[in-house]
């Protein structure tokens, strides 16, 4: 009872319940009615006893004590080997309601810190880049591991045997410095820092920001891929060799969008409808892929800030050109309500809508996704199908498309009564 | 001629180096590098043992040796896993595929020489 609340903290800050009535403002016949609770308090008495009292006023009012008790008992109930006395468990936090706001803090916090080794653990069991590497390292160690012993352990040993397994050791050794290399570069790239270039998509993603996403060289008449080449060879070192391959063939595809839609005359058809993809796929005749691949690729100067992502059908995120307001994940785990993943079930049907991504700094972005095959079906194989989204900034032209609320991916998403939600929220359970 | 060994494995270095140890030990092995056509590879070459690593181009070894459990004229066929992951739900995914030996990598040769004896000779 609040009443009773109120007499003990009295009681155990020294305080005369006359002295307390007068700092308080209120007669001590009056006080003596609250503290028997005979009369109900709320409002500017209760704040007023609460300063005078020194303690937090939801520490005297009901509902924080039901809360305390609540957590009390989910406390108690979690180690109910230790024999926490239960029957007792109002009395305990309404005599010591410090140290029983302490024990429920802690229990809190715990609750928490469980959560976040859980979804760590998570993460790191299940990022591509890490057991793509660790199983790389293994590997490496296992070959050199069994060819030294053959060495170490084979008498009269053929020279043409040894030679050969002393290379596969030096082979192997290299490719192990390589690989721990990049696992520590990995490990140790921290988010939002310079050292953030980690897997060979992060570096080749890297390499087309630097160029802006426009390449010039590859928008001659007479260009060719021996310029797709000179152009990977000339970024020397911020290129590995897997991103090397990842950068070709991104600059391959780029080559032959600039063939199929030429930089003027495309730059023309954007001057007289604008950068809509559906109005330039009725003037060009060419598909709405290959006009969104050509958007995101013209200067921003040309067409403004223009995003777009590609993903395949698994859902990982193949390519990644940033807009502003809307974030995206490196890899996989992107929001399923991105309209990029509902188009790869209705190929070369496109969906156009406003998306909002929740938090800070997102800002509403129009959206067009569409998907299509990418190879040809065989009757052993199924078409590969890739699905583009491109993103503009949002414009009155788009305010007929609808509206949708979507997150980056769930653990940095705290939409609410989310239907796709994967995994719970770390930002929602205060990480 | 000894018995047969069909190594699959997609790492040459390590398919060397174990194709090495067992010739030496007199065992007649046939290697095979990916998991697409690994299932053609064990009918065609019919071993008394198979090796399998884990992680395949093409098809996971836990469905090659799931496909071999599943193959009347192949079922008893006992099949030694070899794998980086060292997990335990993957040991436990290995043993309800019906693995013979799970051995994770790196190995000791004499452990491989060893688990392939006792494995053909039971």
């Amino acid at each position: 009872m609040i009443g009773t609340r109120i007499r003990e903290r009295r009681v155990l800050s020294g305080i005369r319940q006359s002295d307390l009535a007068r700092q308080a403002g209120i007669s001590p016949s009056y006080l003596n009615l609250i503290e028997h609770n005979r009369r109900r308090i709320g409002g500017k008495t209760l704040l007023k006893l609460a300063e005078v009292l020194d303690v937090e006023p939801t520490l005297l009012s009901e509902g924080a004590e039901a809360t305390l008790i609540s957590d009390l008992r989910e406390a108690a109930g979690e180690q109910d080997d230790i024999g926490a006395e239960l029957s007792r468990t109002e009395e305990f936090a309404g005599r010591f309601p410090g140290w029983a706001r302490l024990l429920a803090d802690l229990y809190r916090r715990n609750e928490g810190l469980e959560r976040t080794i859980e979804t760590l653990t998570d993460r790191l069991a299940h990022d591509p880049y890490l057991a793509d590497s660790l199983h790389e390292v293994i590997s490496s160690v296992t070959a050199i591991r069994s060819t030294a012993s053959i060495l170490v352990e084979t008498e009269a040993l053929e020279p043409e045997w040894q030679n050969r397994f002393h290379r596969n050791i030096n082979e192997d050794s290299a490719r192990l410095t390589e690989g721990a290399q990049s696992l520590v570069r990995y490990l140790e790239g921290a988010p939002n820092t310079d050292a953030e270039i980690k897997s060979p998509q992060d570096e080749m993603h890297a390499f087309l920001a630097a160029h802006g996403f426009h390449f010039p060289e590859l928008e001659r008449d007479m260009a060719g891929p021996r310029d797709v080449t000179r152009l990977v060879e000339g970024a020397g070192a911020d290129l590995s060799m897997p991103a090397q391959s990842l950068a070709r063939d991104v600059l391959l595809r780029y080559l032959a969008d600039a063939r199929t839609l030429p930089l003027d005359p495309f730059l023309g058809w954007i001057e007289s409808v604008g950068p809509r993809p559906d109005r330039l796929a009725d003037l060009s005749g060419v598909d709405l892929a290959t006009l969104f691949r050509r958007l995101a690729a013209m200067p921003q100067d040309k067409v403004g800030p223009v995003g777009l992502v590609i993903c395949d059908a698994s859902g990982s995120l193949v390519f990644r050109k940033p807009l502003d307001g809307f974030a995206m994940p490196r890899i996989a785990g992107a929001c399923t309500l991105w309209p990029l993943f509902q188009v790869l079930a209705q190929p070369q049907i496109p969906l156009r809508m406003r998306l909002k991504q929740v938090g800070r700094g997102a800002e509403t972005v129009e959206a067009l996704a569409v998907s299509a095959p990418v190879s040809a079906p065989g009757f052993d194989r199924p078409a590969l199908m890739q699905a583009h989204m491109l993103l503009m900034p949002d414009s009155p032209d788009a305010e007929s498309a609808p509206l949708r609320e979507v997150g980056v991916n769930c653990r940095i998403c705290s939409l609410a009564d989310c239907i796709a939600r994967r995994e719970p929220s770390i930002i929602s359970e205060g990480f | 001629m000894g018995k047969k060994v069909l190594l699959i494995e997609d790492e040459p270095n390590i398919i060397e180096a174990v194709s090495f140890i067992l010739s030496r030990d007199g065992w007649e092995v046939k290697t095979h590098a990916n998991g697409h056509d690994a299932m053609e590879a064990v009918r065609l070459r019919a071993p008394d043992l198979i090796i399998l690593d884990a992680m395949l181009p093409g098809k996971s070894g836990f469905d090659i040796l799931t496909e071999i459990r599943g193959d009347a004229a192949l079922g008893d066929t006992p099949v030694l896993m070899l794998t980086a992951r060292g997990q335990t739900k993957d040991r436990e995914m290995a043993e309800r595929a019906g693995v013979s030996q799970y051995m994770t990598k790196p190995f000791s040769n004499a452990d491989v020489l060893a688990a392939v004896r006792a494995l053909v000779n039971q």
